[in-house]
């Protein structure tokens, strides 16, 4: 077999994988659209405000409800130290950035 | 076959030769490449994903969120401000809400505790049914139930997290140290699907007596209030109004919330700009090794090219071929590398850095959004720029004189 058939070969398997991923991604939407709902459920019932992604401070577990000196409240030298907080932003309305 | 089709084919025959004949130095580039555009693709998977299912789900958040501040802090909300919140003209409703934080020394994690609201709602999500009832005088009745599941004093409902780390479940006990010292023995009497462990993986919802006599929190506060509008184009303005009738509050509109998520992982700040610089400095090192001219080597292939009857224009054919094999083998395979890892393997790569300090991490499937735009960017961001900066130097080696491209010897 020719260099050139093999590499379209290759190519081309590797186009159709990603095709399948991406009806794969489709399916999902719908398929979760149910467990989406039960979280959007749970969210309206107990009126919760924030993701459960960061447990490791009060301020980066509800990012919305922070205190307007996160990361200085416990003291003016209380540096951000979290990892967690390289990853996320002030929450909104605290810096004047849109 | 088209006459045009077979040359390019030979060329690309000719192609993959040359760039078996260079292996180590090729699959080396290749391995590089997929790479970078796997973490490239991974994050931006990642990011899109969570924001969108962000908004989603978020929707449901409360319209307005009034907490008192001392001293710029949050502080317990007095229950007499709630009719002040009341009387405000464009107000539909006003709820108080009791939350905080336990400290777990044992696990060492932070969960939060939740006083399910008082209302009179049902709630069904997916297969399970959330009931909740504000019936206080019906002292048979319980205020809130999970799946048939009542929520009694003394009793307690989990997140998932919890349960997994400490191993624990329904019909199990769990301790607390209440605010006086004395010891809170709560009954679990049933835990929060694992499916919605993006927003409850941490909660703990306990009644409003087990709630204040754990914290010694007096009757006439609260953590803070919600409040509903009754025109949502009229929320802002009522903010407005909530800060002069109440100077020492700060209102939180769910816009807020739901544009707090939105910048969330945004690519200016913080570990991304460190991810995305170190992606742009990988490949302005290619795009310079290539810019900056071919090795001696390629420089001596292309001059024996040339001399044996090899159009500029084929070998700039070759080049371009070189860069689209490379970049497309790299594009295709980090794109569905990327894919795997975030939506079937749960981003491994991502999570300890996500996980941070915490104990308690949240055990969550993704929903794959995608959409063109970000297969598009990230093609235009990875293909073409490499393709593109192979041609330049192949061009500029391919217009000179055979016999001065061979003289040039080593690699």
């Amino acid at each position: 077999m020719r260099n050139s058939s093999i590499f379209f070969s290759f190519l081309s398997a590797e186009a159709v994988l990603l095709s399948l991923l991406l009806v794969h991604a489709s399916i999902s939407e719908s398929a979760r659209h149910e467990t989406i709902e039960e979280k959007a459920a749970l969210v309206k019932t107990l009126q919760l405000t924030d993701l459960c992604l960061f447990t490791e401070a009060r301020y980066t577990r509800h990012l919305s409800q922070a205190d307007l000196n996160t990361a200085f409240q416990d003291h003016p030298l209380s540096l951000e130290h979290f990892p967690s907080g390289s990853f996320t932003q002030p929450p909104y309305g605290i810096t004047e950035r849109p | 076959m088209s006459p045009w089709i077979e040359k390019q084919r030979y060329i690309i025959d000719f192609t993959i030769s040359s760039l078996l004949r260079r292996k180590v130095k090729n699959f080396g580039l290749l391995a590089l490449y997929t790479l970078i555009v796997f973490i490239l693709a991974s994050t931006m998977f990642f990011t899109y994903s969570i924001k969108k299912e962000a908004s989603i789900i978020l929707q449901g958040s409360p319209e307005i969120v009034v907490q008192k501040l001392v001293a710029g802090r949050h502080d317990l909300f007095p229950v007499r401000d709630i009719e002040t919140l009341r009387n405000i003209r464009g107000v539909a409703d006003v709820q108080s809400r009791l939350w905080g934080y336990y400290y777990d020394s044992l696990v060492k994690a932070n969960y939060t505790l939740l006083t399910p609201p008082a209302q009179t709602d049902t709630a069904h999500a997916g297969t399970r049914t959330i009931t909740v009832d504000s019936d206080t005088d019906d002292s048979s009745k319980p205020l809130f139930t999970l799946n048939g599941a009542a929520l009694e004093p003394g009793t307690l409902i989990i997140g998932n997290g919890i349960a997994r780390l400490r191993a624990i479940g329904k019909g199990d006990y769990m301790p607390f140290r209440a605010s006086d010292g004395s010891i809170m023995n709560l009954k679990i009497v049933d835990t929060l699907s694992s499916q919605s462990e993006l927003v409850s993986s941490d909660l703990m919802l306990m009644t409003e007596q087990d709630f204040r006599k754990l914290f010694g929190i007096a009757p006439d506060y609260v953590t803070d209030a919600v409040m509903t509008v009754k025109n949502p184009s009229e929320i802002s303005m009522v903010a407005s109004k909530i800060n002069k009738r109440l100077p020492d509050s700060r209102p939180i509109v769910r816009e807020e919330i739901l544009r707090t998520y939105d910048s969330i992982f945004n690519w200016r700040g913080g570990m991304m700009i460190v991810i995305f610089s170190a992606a742009v400095l990988a490949f302005v090192i290619f795009a310079w090794d290539k810019a900056s001219g071919l090795s001696a080597g390629e420089r001596r292939e292309i001059g024996i090219l040339k001399a044996v009857g090899w159009e500029t224009s084929d070998v700039i054919q070759m080049k371009f071929w070189e860069g689209a094999m490379i970049s497309l083998t790299a594009f295709f395979s980090g794109v569905i590398l990327a894919y795997i890892h975030v939506f079937f393997t749960g981003s491994p790569v991502f999570e300890p850095a996500l996980r941070g300090w915490s104990s308690l991490y949240p055990n969550f499937a993704l929903t794959p959004f995608i959409n063109a735009e970000q297969i598009t960017t990230l093609f235009f961001l990875t293909v073409v720029p490499y393709t593109v900066a192979t041609i330049v130097p192949t061009w500029r080696a391919a217009t000179i004189d055979p016999d001065t491209a061979m003289r040039h010897t080593g690699e």
